[in-house]
């Protein structure tokens, strides 16, 4: 609705204001007449009306001010919907032009609805901090007419992967919350899933907005069994299986299926494929292992991160043992671009223990442990630290 | 069209740079605004600086020599660009000859002494 709107004003916060309008008038008109068969189609068009007539009102003032660069096509609006004006909307919140910061906040704000208070406790800053980011964007966006259009064909992939990536850093922020004492923050995960869904059906020939989706969905199916009743947390080889989303996996394994099918697979796609091979093996000893192995390796040639190597050792430890991962683990750290990285020490932590080294490994869970935020991360490390303390002084 | 100026930036060099290499830098520079115009562009303005050791700033009334802000790369010069949109923008700045340096771009709010003002 707000995606439409915008067509209008070609200002964003007008169009906001003319959709906020339009609410208010609805309340009104569906008390008084019941509510209309298409709802929202009956809201996106008096917003319209109302933006149009707004715009009328000040057209001296509108001229005078820096307005969004609309695509010169003037395509009918497709029955049912304004999808291309939603995805415009997402190039235009996601475009690289803005920092990554500005480009999650305008994207939960504009395309989400989310209100910026709610934004702004999510990414643990202050309202203010938070209300002066989105507007600073929206006014670069005006300022240095970021255009309001889905990018050609040449730019698209990248400027998808840059969208993406606003999604995918939105969802794993409410995978495992940086702070505060819930591991799960349920509703930013939930608009990711719903982002990804959205531009995984306006862009279906996108193999990587598939992938997204699928790594999404992979991991949105064990969300209900990834703490216990206490809100600890629960390693994946202590999670009842049984109640993950077997629907959810399914679909994630047709897309994958069909995104390797298409082409050569990117990020997304090789980090869906892993998260389902984790999803589909019936217990953790089952896990197929050597294919993850060989996934990671798919991954690193072409997305060559200390992250995918920290994650790729733990699949390694598995396949070659603990021994063969920890010095990859320690070729990190002395590398020292994962500093500050608390999965890290974690891992070494996980690793030294099963090495048969607890003195080592508590250590390496002490660093883990001053490293997060998140209450339930903190509890499982310090459990696991106290047990390796106690395991070290039993020798 | 919106404008927006492009400034230059290349890294300072005790010596400078190199006789051919400067000579392949102006070269690419004097291609530059057909280049533009080929891709749907226009260089409306441009100036090419001396380098910043013959600068003089003044500040509070107070003349120093050198440029205004020590920096490791230096503005070599700048040029004001027509373009249909940001994107459009960044596309045709891209194309801008450098030595180790890069550009910044920045829409034009005003302009006096240039055509097409907007």
């Amino acid at each position: 609705m707000l995606a439409a709107t915008v067509r209008v004003t070609r200002d964003i916060d007008a169009a906001e204001e003319a959709v906020q309008d339009a609410y208010v008038q609805a309340l009104a008109a569906w008390a008084r007449d019941g509510v209309p068969a298409r709802p929202g189609a009956w809201l996106t068009t008096v917003s319209r009306r109302i933006a149009l007539n707004n715009l009328r009102r000040d057209r001296t003032l509108q001229r005078k001010l820096p307005l969004l660069i609309m695509a010169e096509d003037t395509q009918p609006t497709p029955p049912g919907g304004f999808p291309d004006d939603r995805l415009r909307l997402v190039f235009t919140c996601c475009h690289p032009a803005l920092s990554a910061e500005a480009q999650v906040a305008l994207t939960l704000r504009l395309i989400c609805g989310v209100s910026t208070p709610d934004i702004a406790r999510a990414f643990l800053v202050s309202e203010p901090a938070m209300a002066a980011r989105i507007t600073r964007a929206k006014k670069k966006i005006a300022a240095a007419h970021i255009p309001y259009a889905v990018p050609a064909a040449a730019e698209l992939p990248g400027r998808l992967d840059a969208a993406l990536t606003v999604v995918h850093l939105l969802y794993t922020t409410g995978h495992t919350a940086a702070s505060g004492a819930d591991l799960i923050r349920d509703d930013l995960a939930d608009r990711a899933l719903d982002l990804a869904r959205m531009l995984h059906q306006l862009l279906p020939a996108g193999r990587e907005a598939a992938g997204l989706l699928a790594l999404l969905l992979a991991h949105q199916a064990r969300r209900d069994t990834r703490t216990d009743a206490d809100g600890g947390l629960l390693r994946l080889e202590e999670q009842d299986r049984s109640r993950w989303d077997h629907d959810q996996i399914a679909e994630a394994d047709r897309l994958i299926v069909a995104a390797l099918k298409a082409g050569p697979p990117g990020r997304f796609t090789l980090q869906a494929a892993i998260a389902a091979l984790h999803a589909q093996a019936r217990c953790y000893a089952d896990t197929d292992w050597p294919q993850i192995l060989t996934l990671y390796d798919a991954l690193l040639t072409i997305w060559p991160a200390p992250v995918v190597l920290l994650n790729r050792a733990a699949a390694l430890s598995m396949t070659e043992g603990p021994q063969a991962a920890l010095a990859v683990v320690e070729s990190l750290e002395d590398d020292g671009s994962l500093a500050g990285y608390h999965y890290l020490p974690a891992t070494k932590a996980d690793l030294l223990r099963r090495l048969g080294r607890p003195a080592e490994a508590a250590e390496a869970y002490q660093a883990a442990l001053t490293l997060t935020s998140n209450r339930a991360e903190q509890e499982f490390l310090n459990r696991r630290m106290v047990m390796a303390r106690r395991q070290a002084s039993a020798r | 069209m919106p404008q927006y100026a492009v400034l230059i930036y290349n890294r300072e060099l005790p010596d400078g740079f190199p006789p051919e290499q400067l000579r392949d830098l102006m070269q690419a520079n004097e291609e530059l605004p057909a280049r533009v115009a080929e891709n749907g562009g226009q260089i409306v303005a441009g100036v090419a600086l001396e380098p910043p050791a013959t600068a003089t700033a003044i500040r509070g009334g107070a003349f120093t020599d050198g440029p205004f802000a020590e920096t490791k790369e230096a503005i070599a010069g700048l040029y004001v660009l027509e373009a249909r949109d940001l994107d459009h923008a960044l596309a045709l700045a891209a194309m801008t000859p450098s030595i180790d340096g890069g550009v910044e771009v920045r829409p034009v709010f005003g302009t006096f002494g240039i055509p097409g003002a907007s």
